[in-house]
């Protein structure tokens, strides 16, 4: 069984939106008709998105950390998004565990909006359908796009690699093995809807020397002990211009 | 929650339709085994369900204001397996043809026998769509409440209490019309469904009570920890990523003041048990005070179920904290 997801790198991310216009970008253009705006460069904008990027403040003042956080829906293993609607139009992909919603069933009940505990979806304004991220299923198997460009357009978007896709089933894909080596993390398990996109955490990157890095543990004139070590102060081989 | 209009009508609208009808059920078993007078099957029964009907038509109209598309609504009849809205869609036409059925039959006094028990009484057919439409009109209520019951992560209705409520104050506010309607149309029952009414809203008060005090103590099971996974007690959002607001800010606050919030609570306590319980037990016998007692209780009704609303926190709230 097959699982796409993304796994976001939160110490990668840098908030640079990226992903965001990427998605609306592909998302709008698609045969699904446009993610709808209104009064875009007015006072009060407001639009349908996928994908947003939130930014928190982590502690306090002067020890604070800032986090970007992408946002769009986890497609998760247990979607409670999905039994509740009442149309079927809603539904989990049984061959790659991706989230959709058939436009042309939806009834625009809001209903799956309410069931959903990470706000992912967006009822359209003006078509009134409920409209999330689909992980762009119309690029990943796309014959008319190059093969390398088939996959999510945030994930071909960010300039920092932020973003991996991937099937998260497959133990040795590239979302797996950086999950399980970097502490991948799901979004309020509390709820068990068991997301399949994942989040790695922020890691402070230090350097770990150790004393025997420092000094050869090994080296080999200690270990016969046949040459004693020469004083600090006399003059050695190497040390040619101390002669 | 933001509280939907449409949703608040359609569920207090067909509240009182189904307690009109297990009403005059409840007044039919009374008659059949000679507790109450027998009514007359055309101007009592016939027309009570009329007059329950029109209730029910009316929260059904309301309710296509919520959807987007009220034209494919029909669609909304194939996940009965799954979905308690699913099954809510199924259930309140079917109830309604029931008492359409349960009307026709007395209209038409069909008092055909069906089956013959002890002591010689016999059941005629309005007794059997009578008790096929009560059990569909419980089923309703459950429906209802467990549309809002199952969401788990809802806390302030993830509990029993939710359907109860729902169907006790359908049923006190459903006892209460009956009871004015038989002012009307059987006088020397009115005292009978006046007292129902009055039991009914009082153990509505209990449950009701009982979810509010629940929900005040409510622990929230996420925390913006668990919504971003940073294990930190000091988190504040800076930014949601868009600069104006969107669905997301739109459909899940309620946008009133906390003075708003700590005024209607008991406001609607006051309008929904306090009053229609005083109005009822000095106007026992006064048809106009008993209007007057309905009507408190359904403006009360539509406080109540605003609250009902915008009283349930949504997780996805705490990825909305500001706007920037
Ligand atoms: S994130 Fe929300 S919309 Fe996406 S699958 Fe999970 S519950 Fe459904
Ligand atoms: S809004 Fe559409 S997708 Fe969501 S529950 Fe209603 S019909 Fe289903």
């Amino acid at each position: 069984m097959t699982q796409l997801a993304l796994v976001i790198d939160l110490n990668v991310c840098v908030g640079c939106h990226a992903c965001v216009t990427s998605c609306k970008e592909w998302n709008t253009s698609g045969p699904a008709g446009p993610m709808s705006d209104s009064d875009p460069y007015g006072a009060d904008p407001s639009g349908t998105f996928f994908n947003r990027v939130q930014t928190f403040e982590v502690g306090t003042f002067p020890n604070t950390q800032t986090v970007h956080f992408p946002k769009s829906c986890l497609h998760c293993e247990e979607p409670p998004c999905v039994p509740v609607c009442p149309t079927g139009a809603s539904y989990k992909r049984k061959q790659d565990g991706i989230v959709l919603v058939d436009y042309d069933k939806c009834i625009g009940c809001e209903y799956c909006s309410w069931a959903c505990p990470y706000g992912a979806r967006e009822l359209d304004a003006k078509q009134k359908v409920m409209k999330k991220c689909t992980l762009c299923v119309d690029r990943i198997y796309s014959d008319t796009l190059p093969e390398a460009d088939r996959k999510p357009a945030c994930v071909m978007a960010c300039p920092t690699s932020a973003r991996l896709f991937g099937d998260v089933h497959d133990p040795e894909s590239i979302v797996s093995r950086t999950i399980r080596e970097n502490a991948g993390y799901a979004l309020m398990p509390e709820w068990g809807t068991q997301p399949a996109n994942h989040y790695l955490p922020r890691r402070k990157t230090t350097m770990k020397i150790h004393e025997d890095e420092l000094m050869r543990a090994d080296n080999p004139l200690k270990i016969d002990g046949k040459l004693p070590k020469p004083s600090k102060q006399q003059p050695t081989l190497d040390d040619s211009t101390s002669w | 929650m933001k509280p939907p209009f449409s949703v608040i009508f359609l569920t207090t609208l067909i509240g009182i339709g189904q307690g009109l009808f297990l009403a005059l059920y409840t007044g039919q078993l009374y008659a059949y085994f000679d507790l109450l007078p027998a009514h007359d099957s055309r101007s009592f029964y016939a027309a009570g369900s009329i007059i329950a009907l029109l209730f029910l038509g009316a929260g059904l109209f309301a309710s296509f204001f919520h959807l987007g598309h009220p034209e494919r609504a029909w669609r909304s009849a194939a996940m009965w397996r799954t979905s308690w809205l699913s099954r809510e869609v199924i259930v309140l036409p079917a109830f309604m043809g029931m008492v359409f059925l349960y009307g026709l039959a007395h209209w038409f006094n069909w008092h055909i026998t069906v089956i013959e028990i002890a002591g010689g009484r016999k059941v005629d057919i309005t007794l059997i769509l009578g008790a096929l439409g009560t059990i569909l009109a419980f089923a309703l209520f459950l429906c209802t409440g467990m549309i809002y019951a199952c969401l788990r992560f809802l806390q302030e209705w993830h509990t029993p209490l939710t359907p109860i409520n729902f169907t006790l104050l359908g049923g006190a506010s459903g006892f209460l019309l009956a009871s004015i309607f038989s002012a009307f149309a059987a006088p020397n029952s009115m005292s009978f469904y006046a007292g129902w009414a009055i039991a009914l809203t009082l153990l509505a008060l209990l449950s009701r009570s009982a979810s509010l005090l629940r929900n005040k103590r409510i622990k929230p099971k996420s925390t913006l920890s668990t919504a971003i996974g940073i294990k930190h007690p000091h988190i504040v959002q800076i930014s949601q990523g868009s600069m104006g607001g969107s669905f997301n800010t739109r459909a899940f606050f309620h946008g009133m003041s906390a003075q708003f919030m700590r005024a209607i609570k008991p406001g609607f306590i006051l309008l929904t048990f306090v009053l229609p319980l005083i109005i009822l037990s000095i106007g026992l016998f006064t048809p106009k005070l008993l209007i007057a007692a309905f009507i408190t209780q359904y403006i009360g009704l539509l406080a109540e179920r605003w609250f009902f609303f915008a009283e349930a926190n949504h997780p996805q709230n705490l990825y909305y904290q500001k706007i920037a």
